[in-house]
């Protein structure tokens, strides 16, 4: 049978939560990674036309693209006995975290990375306010819990994770501070347990790789910006 | 009677459709997200109480319900509310499981339809609504984007649905017709009010063939408001749109 095969970019944290996904499945598979350097490759374009982004799951024969609905694929297909549930059984509870996957990402890594990207103080100022309140709205999912999805992780653990590591490089990279132990206690301490389970520890890319990758990205986008005529 | 009793009253009524297990739709008649959640509740044959918001003039039960986006839709039962349209489309297909289903079995189609219907929700939709509140290169930039969007459906239908479409194949209104109906049921709409032709029947056969078929079902042509009143409201929600990005 052809192996499970899942188009990467090293750094991609969209990327990433699908490796922790297969793990948790019991699941083998293959990355293939993209070179930006090189342009889009032929198969990524090929197999998705219609964002051409990463990641793309490969399943014999099968494309499927869009890391959420990559997710809930792997869920629905590896299902049942033994298997790993990522998404729980209870369709209001699936609803929550579908709504705060969505939330997560749409919010709190769109806010945060637009804050990143303000040069101008004021701007950014705003940009940071915004994004802390979202992660407010996040603090108060978590808080009780030892993760979003109870006592082992699941979904919503899996889309929030980059927060447990590729945070604290925006952070560093954008010039700000989000998630503080103090402001956010229950999310902080979520962040470092999440982190520290064995197959979420093995798919973390290194820090410093991602902390040249986003620094080089923003300082990039910085220099391009006014020649945008 | 006073605005304030009104507020008591209605915030009483709420309490007691909430806590008899209804099912009650908060919406807005115009809008393509409240109309894929009354059309999921219509397929479904689930019985529902129906709400109208003023968005312009949020209410106490809407910003309760809703604290994170304070948006419609907000679907609530059993006294819990849940938002999100296709969040709630999928509740609805979860939980009334007697009906006829709005997703397809098999997990790679069932991720088929949700792609889709993201990418009609997000780019799509997007691009079609820039087009209502921008005039000038914004709108011009705007309009080509829609067309490019069209296009990627347009492809996307004849590799994925080698039979036309989910609706035409499978005979049931699903998901993703749902959310088509939403967003391209009106195209006329956008025609008399922008002057643009979204369902060209030349460089978009299927994504035609196939709007023009769902707007054909009775189940949709109830659903929808009449065109009239979506053109007066375009035209009015344009205004004001050009209006404050001038200002």
């Amino acid at each position: 049978m052809a192996k499970l095969k899942i188009i990467v970019s090293p750094t991609s944290f969209f990327c990433t939560r699908i490796e922790w996904a297969l793990k948790l499945k019991g699941l083998e598979y293959e990355l293939t990674f993209e070179d930006w350097s090189k342009g889009k490759s032929e198969l990524l374009l090929r197999s998705n036309p219609a964002h051409k982004k990463v990641p793309v799951l490969l399943d014999d024969g099968v494309v499927i693209a869009e890391s959420k609905v990559i997710l809930e694929y792997i869920d629905e297909k590896w299902k049942g006995g033994d298997l790993y549930p990522l998404l729980p059984q209870d369709p209001y509870e699936r609803a929550q975290a579908r709504f705060w996957a969505q939330f997560a990402d749409d919010k709190c890594f769109i806010g945060t990375w637009g804050a990143c990207r303000a040069e101008d103080a004021q701007e950014k100022e705003k940009a940071v306010e915004a994004a802390l309140e979202s992660f407010t709205f996040l603090e108060k999912q978590i808080k009780g819990k030892k993760f979003f999805a109870g006592d082992k992780i699941g979904y919503l653990d899996l889309v929030a994770g980059w927060i447990s590591h590729w945070l604290g490089v925006l952070e560093e990279a954008g010039g700000l501070k989000i998630l503080d132990a103090e402001r956010f206690p229950s999310l902080h301490e979520w962040a470092q347990n999440f982190a520290e389970i064995p197959p979420i520890k093995e798919c973390l890319p290194p820090r410093d790789m991602l902390v040249n990758y986003w620094t080089a990205l923003l300082s990039r986008l910085r220099s391009s910006a006014p020649s945008k005529l | 009677m006073s605005n304030l009793k009104l507020r008591d009253r209605e915030a009483q009524r709420e309490r007691e459709r909430e806590m008899a297990g209804r099912v009650v739709l908060h919406g807005m008649w115009a809008s393509p997200y409240s109309m894929s959640v009354k059309l999921g509740l219509k397929v479904k044959g689930v019985e529902y109480e129906y709400v109208e918001e003023d968005l312009m003039n949020k209410s106490e039960v809407l910003l309760r319900l809703n604290p994170v986006h304070k948006k419609i839709p907000v679907l609530v039962h059993n006294g819990k509310p849940i938002a999100e349209s296709l969040v709630i489309v999928e509740y609805i297909e979860e939980t009334w499981k007697e009906g006829p289903p709005l997703l397809p079995q098999d997990p790679y189609e069932r991720a088929k339809v949700r792609f889709w219907a993201g990418f009609l929700q997000r780019q799509l939709f997007e691009a079609m609504f820039s087009v209502v509140i921008t005039d000038g290169e914004a709108q011009a930039r705007a309009v080509k984007e829609g067309h490019e969007k069209l296009a990627v459906l347009e492809e996307g239908i004849k590799g994925g649905y080698p039979g036309g479409s989910p609706f035409i194949s499978g005979g049931n209104l699903g998901l993703l017709d749902i959310v088509v109906c939403s967003i391209l049921g009106a195209h006329k709409v956008h025609e008399e009010v922008l002057g643009v032709t979204y369902l060209d029947s030349e460089k978009y056969p299927r994504v035609t063939s196939w709007v023009k078929s769902l707007t054909e079902l009775p189940l949709v042509k109830e659903a929808m408001p009449p065109n009239e009143k979506l053109v007066d409201f375009f035209q009015f929600f344009r205004a004001r749109a050009l209006e404050s990005a001038a200002a």
